[in-house]
């Protein structure tokens, strides 16, 4: 079998709040988990477990307490944990891809350019950025009318669909993915599960949450419970 | 990786009498990234950046910069003389009130020409023209190229500042409160214009400023500083959705909508 694309090696995290007497919540303990390319691991568990905690710690947002998070690049494997900073922003460029509940972009840029940027930071030339983009905001059914906007004034889910497309349309082999249908309607989940099971059919390795057991009964090769995880320490 | 950068700070330190300016601070940057530099009032950010671009002598410390193959200048040793090049060329100071970075009693057109004709432009069509492509480029109407920058706003103020900054094509800009006491409108302008030259042209910044929010979406790495030293350094997300230090922390918590 293929080698490994994500690896997470006695992951754990604890936050230590200063401003509350130096108080620390420990969030994820001793975690080991590994993602294969071609591969859809679903993280599980009740909230608070700490899923979205693990994908911020693997895109390099968190940072880890102890253990490593060990990504390919090429033939070399980076430990987003310990890597220094611009060797995470290289990963995060053309290697790892997330999907948050957030999008956050500069004001006044436009929908296209917004997707075509991501694509063209991952190595794609202009026209073929703008052509992925394209195609992604339209498999994601968002009218093109909208396309030379800005998103700030769009709906939960356009933006929503926004922040997908910038991600598929960079083409990353590893991606995260947190609740990414969380804010759709059925038909809007469905289409991003389709990008979900191309690219994992394309080889992708994907780590992800879904809100929603059926959304993660169609993607999922493999479930990862995060509470099991925990109980077994 | 053996990407080089093109500035290489280390040990900077400079002190007003008993009180600490900022105090042994390393810095790398590269081309084409934007690096910000944030703390409170009094937190040493602005002597830093006036000691990294020539208007403060530090009092230890080296700053090289590299800005063609593998030739290093220490900035410190340089004749004032080079240094003024250096200044008129690779690097560029966008200063917080632009009136102070500006030239009041000659016209915008003349404010974004003077860089060229430093460098030795004299044809005088040419530079108009640059100067014409410049402020558009900032979205001044270029119909304005002969008012006097007290004429106009404050924030066309400061954008004609950056584009009497950028007009000879620096590799690195320094910027301190670039977007401070201008309409959010304008703001945005700004960073999208910024974001654009270091993606398209190259162009790396260094920008101090005590506005989070634009930390996030225009700086990809951040430096934290209080009293004077950096406390906390590394990637902008990382540092605001996951302080380590506590004045890091507290500065993260106290925003409205970091």
């Amino acid at each position: 079998m293929n080698a490994p694309a994500l690896v997470l090696e006695g992951l754990s995290k604890s936050f230590t709040l200063h401003e509350r007497g130096g108080v620390e919540l420990r969030v994820l303990d001793d975690v080991s988990l590994e993602v294969r390319p071609g591969e859809c691991v679903v993280l599980q568990g009740p909230s608070g477990m700490g899923k979205s905690t693990l994908l911020r710690l693997a895109y390099g947002n968190y940072k880890a307490r102890t253990g490593r998070i060990l990504v390919r690049d090429g033939d070399e494997l980076v430990d987003v944990a310990s890597a220094p900073p611009r060797r995470v922003l290289a990963l995060r460029r053309g290697t790892l891809g997330y999907v948050s509940q957030f999008l956050r972009v500069i004001p006044r840029t436009s929908t296209l350019e917004i997707v075509a940027h991501a694509a063209r930071r991952a190595g794609f030339d202009a026209p073929r950025a703008e052509a992925r983009a394209r195609a992604a905001l339209s498999h994601l059914a968002l009218p093109e009318r909208l396309w030379e906007l800005p998103p700030a004034t769009f709906s939960g889910g356009e933006q929503q669909r926004v922040n997908i497309a910038r991600t598929f349309a960079a083409d990353y082999p590893i991606l995260l993915l947190d609740e990414p249908t969380a804010s759709l309607d059925a038909a809007n989940a469905a289409r991003v599960l389709d990008l979900v099971r191309g690219a994992r059919d394309r080889g992708a390795a994907i780590l992800a949450i879904f809100h929603d057991r059926d959304a993660a009964v169609a993607v999922a090769d493999r479930f990862f419970d995060l509470s099991a995880a925990r109980q077994a320490v | 990786m053996t990407e080089q950068p093109i500035l290489r700070v280390r040990g900077v330190s400079k002190s007003y009498g008993r009180r600490i300016g900022c105090a042994d601070v390393d810095l790398d940057v590269y081309a084409g990234e934007v690096v910000a530099v944030v703390g409170e009032s009094g937190s040493g950010k602005t002597t830093l950046l006036n000691c990294l671009g020539g208007n403060l002598e530090p009092d230890a410390g080296s700053i090289a910069y590299r800005f063609t193959g593998d030739d290093w200048q220490e900035f410190l040793t340089l004749s004032e003389s080079r240094r003024r090049l250096l200044m008129r060329t690779e690097l560029g100071f966008v200063r917080q009130n632009p009136r102070d970075g500006l030239r009041l009693r000659v016209t915008a057109g003349a404010n974004v020409g003077e860089r060229l004709m430093a460098v030795g432009a004299r044809h005088y069509g040419r530079i108009r023209e640059a100067a014409v492509e410049w402020l558009e480029r900032v979205e001044i109407d270029a119909g304005r190229i002969d008012d006097f920058p007290l004429a106009f706003s404050g924030g066309m103020q400061q954008r004609l500042q950056i584009a009497r900054n950028l007009v000879s094509g620096p590799k690195l800009v320094y910027m301190d409160e670039p977007t401070g006491g201008l309409d959010v409108s304008v703001q945005a302008r700004l960073l999208d214009l910024l974001r654009r030259l270091a993606d398209d042209l190259g162009l790396a910044a260094v920008i101090v400023t005590h506005d989070l929010g634009v930390a996030r979406l225009l700086a990809e790495r951040m430096m934290v500083m209080r009293g004077g030293r950096v406390v906390e350094s590394g990637l902008t997300d990382q540092l605001l959705d996951d302080p380590q230090h506590p004045y890091t922390q507290l500065l993260a918590a106290s925003v409205l909508t970091p």
